[in-house]
């Protein structure tokens, strides 16, 4: 019989990175070495620990890495929890890749870019901004605005600082919501800092965030002139299958595992505002 | 009955002693009623019905209606005003909000009892002294009333409205049914034959969750088998035992609270007697702690609830010398 | 066409058994048909269909994914498909048959589910045609003929013998092997009871039930509807309508621990239940109006955006009869419908 999607593949996780303190990275690969499977930007993986669940996670490296798959976990529930236990060396289950991609070989191509990602937001457009920064000549100007609650909860950190502020390429603003000791950059709610930073209008814009952050941001972005067909985003919601055939993860007739999780905004706007 | 309930519906909602009306929505057919909350006298007209196909129990749509502003007006038949009182006792319904008028029970009608005998096409279903004349696409067809009674009713414990701030027609008395010959009829079973005779029937489920959803026993706002935190949450039997367990933890769970009001069997889709199990519970209940009725008052003690000396299993906390 | 005397039907039953798994559907209790393996001596029901939907026969309830065997950090996945025996079911209403077009289009797209094609591949379907519809029927909103069902073989039924018609290589295949049972008949009869069947079609009470004013360009019109609060107010929320439902597909995947290892297995779903959409972090869908809404939105709109204009209903009638407080997908058309 073929493969079935359904019957998932063996990761081992060969290492663990505690980005915040309720976010861990993890890096995973096929037994053999290598990566499991390949996949595109803002594309997704289910990952399970048999026995505990399975759920859908962003894949956050670069499709440019060749050699391991990353995914930034954040704490929230049973089987995140069971996976922020985990040590290296652990074996997982993964079955992927699922859905979309962010047009980066398509529409994306030869476009300024702006990045906009508040807290575990970041995960998903890492993998873009690191494929961006990969195929740097392909893309024009590249910013990235990214806040979080404090200094601690900045996803990735360090690799900001060490590679993407260090890269004379890209610019980057971070931002946390409220001062403390030992930062002295931004101040304030990312919707704000985007108003404030005033981006060129001709950029093609990136986000990701709390619901609530992304609804103030899209507006700000309006109030800036830009418009909802240079505006993408990525969707969560419950998944089982990650083919479109368990049928939970729809917004109207889209299934955000199979049709998404990559929308721009004018699509979502033909959609139906609740589930 | 109906026009009286229409027309006192419509007074209540006119002079704002009540803001709404739960009773039943006619259907397509003769038979297909809808439980419905009515807020004007044109829907009353339009829609309210009251005739043998009204069995539906409308006591737990209270505990979220009383949640809501206002008072609403609730036609209880003598079987719901049981649940009705131990939801109040319970403290699910805020009484203060319903004004409850006492209506007269079944027998009601089991549509699935008329097409068991064959009978498709049903157009219209009369009661003609107690012949049912049934008016299919086919012609017409005849069958005694109370050969298509629900089950419920075939063995119905009261006529008697336990609670009403007012009556349409005349109040009942407690009957003495017949209710626990078939779990007698169980109980003298060998256990092998009791164990095939459940696995009979509890291996037709297919775990629809409606007995639970239905039943005014059944209101906690999380229940165990859909909180995934439990270990025994499941939308399907994984196994036999789990087949059966499911029932049996219901069954334990509603103990002392099931007030026999058979919505359980009567909703079921694959015929599953239910019922039989809380009956069961009843039963043992009333020969170990006394009898007792469950939504009978709001006030009395619940046997399971309470302990005394007397208590059929005293012993560990009889040990502990407490009185 | 070729036909045999209904005298002589369980001796083909009979025969057909003696090679393979066939399935009937029989009386389980007065009122109450389903689905049996056919042993000699089972007699067919007079029910003019099952409680349960033949959905069963490639979408079963429960069924096992895949095995995990897990020894300190190491995981092993244990592929547990087989290739499943050749069986046949008999006896398929129009309804049913179309309900397997349907699901065809959700599992058999890419990526294939090979579960489900697996016992679609080895699964013949053998309809019958309708002569007796219930008020609950209106399987004609939605275009299909019940007195020409589906399958890979039909069969019609003319009160003294049952003809057969093969539709596809796999029920022309079937019609062979069982050619030493038939005979050349004559169809005069059967075309009597065909016409007579069409015109109850048309006296049935939801004959003039209509598809028109829905489809995949109504979303916002619907969905939107200020309707949905009150069609879902008694909504008890269980799985009834979902369960005997043959187009409903949505499913679970869980695991489930045997004391040996780790069984993941898929299992139902529905859209009714309040813990279908929940995640860790919350529920999109909070109250019964939403899950409702979904149910009915999917078949009405949805299915049809997505698949060609084809609904997700079949007309079966089966969640007329078994809600347990009658509503319906024919109340939820009629008053969306009504301005």
């Amino acid at each position: 019989m073929n493969n079935d999607t359904l019957i998932p593949k063996i990761g081992v996780v060969t290492d663990i990175r505690q980005d915040t303190p309720d976010v861990k990275t993890f890096r995973v690969v096929a037994p053999e070495g290598g990566k499991v499977f390949e996949h595109m930007p803002g594309q997704c993986a289910m990952l399970s620990i048999p026995g505990v669940g399975e759920a859908m996670f962003s894949i956050t490296s670069s499709p440019t890495n060749k050699e391991f798959m990353e995914f930034s976990i954040k704490k929230c529930g049973c089987l995140t929890e069971w996976l922020h236990a985990m040590e290296v060396g652990q074996q997982i289950t993964i079955r992927g890749p699922y859905g979309n991609a962010f047009p980066v070989e398509g529409d994306l191509r030869g476009k300024d870019l702006l990045f906009i990602a508040g807290g575990i937001g970041l995960a998903p457009l890492r993998s873009v901004i690191n494929y961006v920064r990969d195929n740097r000549a392909n893309y024009g100007d590249v910013q990235v605005i990214y806040g979080s609650r404090s200094k601690d909860d900045l996803v990735d950190y360090q690799e900001i600082i060490d590679e993407w502020m260090a890269d004379p390429n890209i610019e980057v603003n971070l931002t946390i919501d409220n001062a403390q000791e030992g930062w002295d950059g931004h101040v304030g709610f990312v919707p704000n800092y985007v108003k404030e930073l005033a981006p060129s209008t001709s950029k093609t814009v990136l986000v990701c965030g709390p619901p609530i952050m992304i609804k103030f941001t899209l507006a700000g972005l309006k109030e800036l002139g830009f418009t909802e067909t240079q505006v993408y985003t990525t969707m969560e919601l419950r998944m089982k299958c990650g083919v479109g055939k368990c049928g939970r993860c729809n917004i109207g007739n889209k299934y955000v595992c199979k049709d998404g999780p990559v929308f721009r905004f004018d699509q979502l706007g033909e959609l139906p505002d609740e589930y | 009955m109906q026009e009286a309930m229409i027309k006192r519906a419509k007074e209540l909602l006119a002079d704002g002693s009540v803001d709404r009306v739960i009773g039943w929505k006619r259907g397509e057919f003769a038979y297909d009623i809808t439980p419905a909350v009515f807020t004007t006298a044109e829907e009353l007209d339009r829609d309210f019905v009251c005739d043998d196909f009204t069995a539906a129990n409308v006591s737990k749509y209270l505990v979220k209606e009383t949640q809501k502003e206002g008072k609403i007006l609730a036609f209880l038949k003598p079987c719901d005003t049981y649940s009705f009182n131990q939801l109040v006792k319970e403290h699910r319904i805020d009484r203060e909000k319903v004004y409850v008028i006492g209506i007269e029970g079944g027998p009601k009608l089991d549509i699935e009892k008329i097409k068991a005998k064959g009978i498709t096409g049903i157009l219209s279903v009369k009661n003609e002294d107690y012949t049912l004349k049934i008016e299919t696409i086919y012609g017409t067809q005849t069958m005694p009333f109370y050969e298509a009674i629900l089950g419920k009713c075939a063995s119905c414990k009261s006529k008697k409205h336990v609670v009403f701030d007012e009556l349409i027609g005349e109040d009942g008395d407690v009957l003495d049914s017949n209710r626990f010959e078939m779990v007698e009829k169980l109980e003298n079973m060998t256990a092998q034959e009791r164990f095939d005779f459940w696995r009979d029937q509890l291996s037709k489920c297919i775990r629809c969750n409606a007995c639970r959803n239905v039943c005014p026993a059944c209101t906690c706002e999380n229940c165990v088998f859909d909180n995934p935190k439990s270990g025994i949450d499941n939308k399907a039997p994984a196994d036999s035992f789990e087949e059966n367990m499911f029932h049996i933890i219901r069954a334990f769970h509603v103990a002392g609270r099931c007030t026999d009001c058979g919505e359980c069997s009567r909703v079921c889709p694959q015929h599953i007697p239910l019922h039989l199990l809380n009956r069961k519970f009843i039963k043992d209940i009333n020969e170990l702690y006394g009898e007792y009725q469950a939504g009978a008052d709001t006030t009395s003690r619940a046997p399971l609830n309470t302990y005394d000396k007397n208590d059929c299993e005293p012993s560990v906390v009889h040990e502990r010398g407490v009185e | 066409m070729q036909k045999i005397s209904k005298s002589r039907l369980y001796e083909l039953f009979d025969a057909i058994a003696a090679k393979q798994s066939l399935y009937i559907p029989t009386d389980r209790e007065a009122g109450a048909a389903e689905y049996r393996k056919y042993e000699s001596g089972m007699k067919l029901t007079k029910e003019l269909n099952t409680v349960r939907s033949a959905k069963d026969f490639f979408f079963p309830q429960t069924e096992n994914l895949a095995d995990f065997k897990i020894e300190g950090k190491t995981i092993e996945v244990r592929d547990i498909r087989e290739e499943c025996e050749d069986f046949v079911i008999f006896g398929v209403r129009a309804c049913d048959a179309r309900s397997f077009t349907i699901l065809d289009k959700v599992f058999l797209c890419e990526p294939v589910d090979s579960f489900y094609k697996n016992r679609r591949d080895h699964g013949t379907v053998i309809t019958m045609a309708c002569t007796r519809p219930a008020e609950t029927c209106f399987c004609k909103t939605f275009g299909i003929d019940p007195t020409v069902p589906g399958g890979d073989v039909s069969c019609f039924d003319d009160g003294e013998s049952i003809f057969f018609l093969a539709n596809t290589e796999k029920g022309e295949r079937f019609v062979e092997s069982i050619s030493s049972f038939l005979e050349d008949g004559d169809t005069d009869r059967l075309m009597e009871v065909q016409t007579r069947a069409r015109e109850i079609m048309d006296k049935l009470p939801l004959a003039k039930l209509s598809t028109e004013n829905f489809g995949g360009d109504k979303l916002n019109e619907y969905f939107n509807s200020d309707k949905w609060a009150e069609l879902s107010e008694a909504c008890l929320g269980c799985g009834t309508c979902t369960f005997v439902c043959p187009t409903c597909q949505c499913y679970d995947i869980k695991d489930f621990n045997t004391g040996h290892g780790i069984k993941r297995f898929r299992c139902w779903d529905s859209c009714m239940y309040s813990d279908f959409t929940k995640m860790a972090h919350g529920n999109p869908r909070l109250t019964q109006l939403e899950r409702f809404r979904q149910r009915f939105m999917h078949k009405l709109v949805y299915f049809p955006a997505n698949n060609d204009g084809e609904f997700g209903c079949v007309g079966c009638g089966r969640c007329l009869a078994k809600c347990p407080i009658s509503m319906n997908i024919v109340k939820v058309m009629k008053a969306l419908e009504a301005k």
